[in-house]
């Protein structure tokens, strides 16, 4: 390539990145974005093909980073009038703080035909009642197992406190990734309600910083716990339970319990950024994913839990059972680490980690 | 007659290539990070310029203070334990044969290709109760049932000077293999013991490239977040791995940023007064 031919080219790719509402203008597929990975890989391989053939949409798979960085990813491009990604699968709390900067763009009731299918506490709507957001995948946080340490299962999260399990525990290092002040809460305190308070916060706290010296491992990584579990090295904990059905499902000598005060039950969102120009197939693939069949097929091919109520699904016990449980769950007090999430992380730094 | 040669040899506005890339790649990023230090932290995403003290305010607490004070004590105790370990190492790799010292090098230099993930999983595999050392030490009857010794103190330290020993042996090589053997052998003829002669005039006649070597050390292994949180208990979490949990997990850049401000203004002090130190003593 001589040196002015390369000038030209970079010159109309550069005018061709400067300007994405020509880039749109081609019929430009939906851009969805997921956590890169697991989720990514299940969604390509078994809900976008599908997708397309049942609407003429074509998808773009995006992968987003975990954690907050994609929000902030978001928000930064939105404020430059961009979307990295038309619709996104993001966390409850990422999701209610682009709610409080109305990041997210209002859509249209009657475009969702199966909005009802879904409970209320899945239907995200501002304050003036318009709905911004759906419930996208659930899945539980339960109490973990070696089954070579433990024969019998844990049947309460009370075990977390037992003096026997000294040094034996591997726990989520942070307050709000392991939902342990709504575990302790509700184990300890009758219910979340507690929580609501300053002073209700830090009782919880001096109870759940009883376990410290049970507990081994504060993991940020889950590879690291999850070995661990494995190998018997730290043979109790919080984990996933649909990837620790799928390690016993391997032959791993684990096991996930629900116990009878429940498991945390956590979940991802579907939003559209308001920056996106493609409001009407992302209102589309949103509806689309809140149908009954669609979410026992992710119970079926990715372990999550149907964010519809059982009864509409044909999920069997067997199945209904591999990704959830009849059991109440704990919901995640999100607002409270909205609202107060300095200071909660730092005394959870302080009392309990530190 | 060489400073002659070296200034014709290197022209002058050479030197402002390092100059430029030091501001591109240092200075600019740095006053980026100083501007966010400052910057007002807003709750619902990321931040906004402006120009306030209450990240910095926020670090003044008995809490960091206290972690802080865990970051640069384990740094200090790597740095000491590697160039004690690798200062005798060398003296012995110098006076080896020239092909060996060559094998022994690229070994080291090998090690340094390692990521701190593998050497962190590996040595929490080493030292695992399930598939560890205490199992051999249990085969041998030195304990009653295997053990665990990780996550412990020992095993980070243990992670930092596996990082950190290579550094100081690459830093300790060239003056110590230049270091004239007549002067050891003078004092050997005087009359002084190997060790006299070792403490008496190998040491002090290489002060400043040990002081270099444990400086480079503790700042190396100042800034290590993983194997804190893979071979560290809780409370041996570093000031890095904190300043990691507000940047990538709490998206607080500008707290995260000031704690980093603090963490280099800490260093930088100690390793000024390592080098006065160094200096000093190396001219009396």
């Amino acid at each position: 390539m001589q040196r002015r031919q390369f000038l030209k080219a970079s010159a109309a790719t550069v005018a061709a990145l400067s300007a994405p509402s020509i880039l749109r203008a081609a019929n430009s597929p939906l851009k969805v974005g997921t956590y890169g990975g697991y989720f990514q890989e299940s969604f390509d391989q078994y809900i976008y093909p599908e997708f397309t053939a049942a609407t003429g949409i074509e998808i773009e798979s995006i992968a987003e980073p975990t954690g907050e960085a994609w929000l902030v990813q978001l928000a930064q491009a939105a404020r430059a009038g961009q979307a990295p990604a038309d619709v996104s699968m993001i966390a409850q709390l990422a999701r209610i703080k682009g709610e409080r900067s109305g990041l997210w763009a209002p859509l249209d009731e009657a475009a969702l035909s199966n909005l009802g299918n879904l409970p209320d506490h899945f239907v995200h709507r501002y304050e003036d009642g318009k709905v911004y957001g759906t419930g996208a995948v659930s899945w539980y946080i339960t109490l973990v197992t070696n089954t070579d340490v433990f024969a019998e299962a844990p049947t309460s999260w009370t075990a977390l406190w037992d003096a026997a399990n000294a040094d034996k525990l591997g726990l989520m290092s942070m307050a709000t990734n392991s939902f342990l002040l709504e575990i302790t809460a509700t184990t300890y305190f009758g219910g979340t309600d507690i929580l609501k308070t300053d002073e209700g916060v830090l009782q919880v706290m001096d109870k759940l910083a009883e376990v410290k010296s049970n507990v081994r491992l504060w993991y940020r990584d889950e590879g690291q716990f999850q070995q661990a579990l494995e190998t018997g090295e730290i043979p109790m904990g919080q984990y996933y339970h649909d990837v620790t059905g799928l390690a016993a499902s391997q032959g791993k000598p684990v096991r996930s319990s629900f116990p009878d005060e429940g498991a945390v039950l956590d979940s991802g969102s579907w939003v559209v950024s308001k920056a996106s120009k493609a409001l009407e197939p992302a209102q589309e693939f949103i509806n689309y994913m809140a149908q009954p069949a669609i979410q026992a097929k992710l119970s079926r091919f990715v372990g999550t839990a149907p964010t519809v109520s059982r009864e509409l699904t044909d999920l069997t016990d067997e199945e209904f059972a591999a990704v959830s449980s009849d059991k109440a769950p704990i919901l995640p007090l999100n607002e409270i680490y909205v609202d107060r999430g300095d200071w909660i992380n730092q005394m959870w730094s302080e009392k309990i980690t530190g | 007659m060489s400073a002659t040669s070296v200034q014709t040899a290197t022209p002058r506005w050479l030197g402002l290539w390092p100059a430029a890339m030091l501001t591109l790649f240092f200075l600019v990023p740095f006053g980026i990070m100083l501007a966010v230090s400052v910057a007002h932290r807003d709750v619902s995403g990321f931040y906004e310029w402006s120009f306030e003290w209450d990240s910095y305010a926020r670090f003044l607490s008995a809490f960091f203070g206290k972690v802080m004070a865990v970051s640069i004590s384990v740094s200090l105790t790597a740095a000491a334990i590697c160039v004690a370990l690798a200062f005798p190492f060398t003296v012995f790799l110098s006076n080896m044969g020239h092909r060996a010292q060559t094998r022994i090098l690229v070994v080291l230099l090998s090690a340094l290709a390692l990521s701190e993930v593998i050497i962190g999983f590996s040595l929490s595999t080493l030292l695992s109760q399930t598939a560890g050392i205490g199992n051999l030490f249990h085969w041998l009857g030195l304990i009653d049932e295997p053990r665990a010794y990780t996550p412990s103190l020992f095993a980070l330290i243990t992670g930092l000077c596996y990082i950190g020993f290579p550094f100081a042996v690459l830093v300790l090589y060239p003056p110590v293999s230049r270091l004239d053997p007549e002067i050891v052998e003078a004092a050997r003829v005087m009359g002084a013991s190997g060790p006299r002669a070792f403490f008496g005039v190998i040491v002090p006649n290489l002060r400043g490239a040990i002081v270099g070597a444990f400086i480079l050390v503790f700042v190396f292994t100042l800034g290590s977040y993983l194997l804190p949180q893979l071979l560290g208990r809780s409370e041996h979490w570093t000031l890095s791995v904190h300043i990691t949990d507000q940047a990538v997990y709490q998206s607080n850049l500008p707290f995260g940023a000031a704690m980093s401000v603090f963490l280099m203004l800490v260093a930088l002090a100690l390793v000024g007064l390592a080098s006065l130190a160094g200096r000093e003593r190396g001219a009396a």
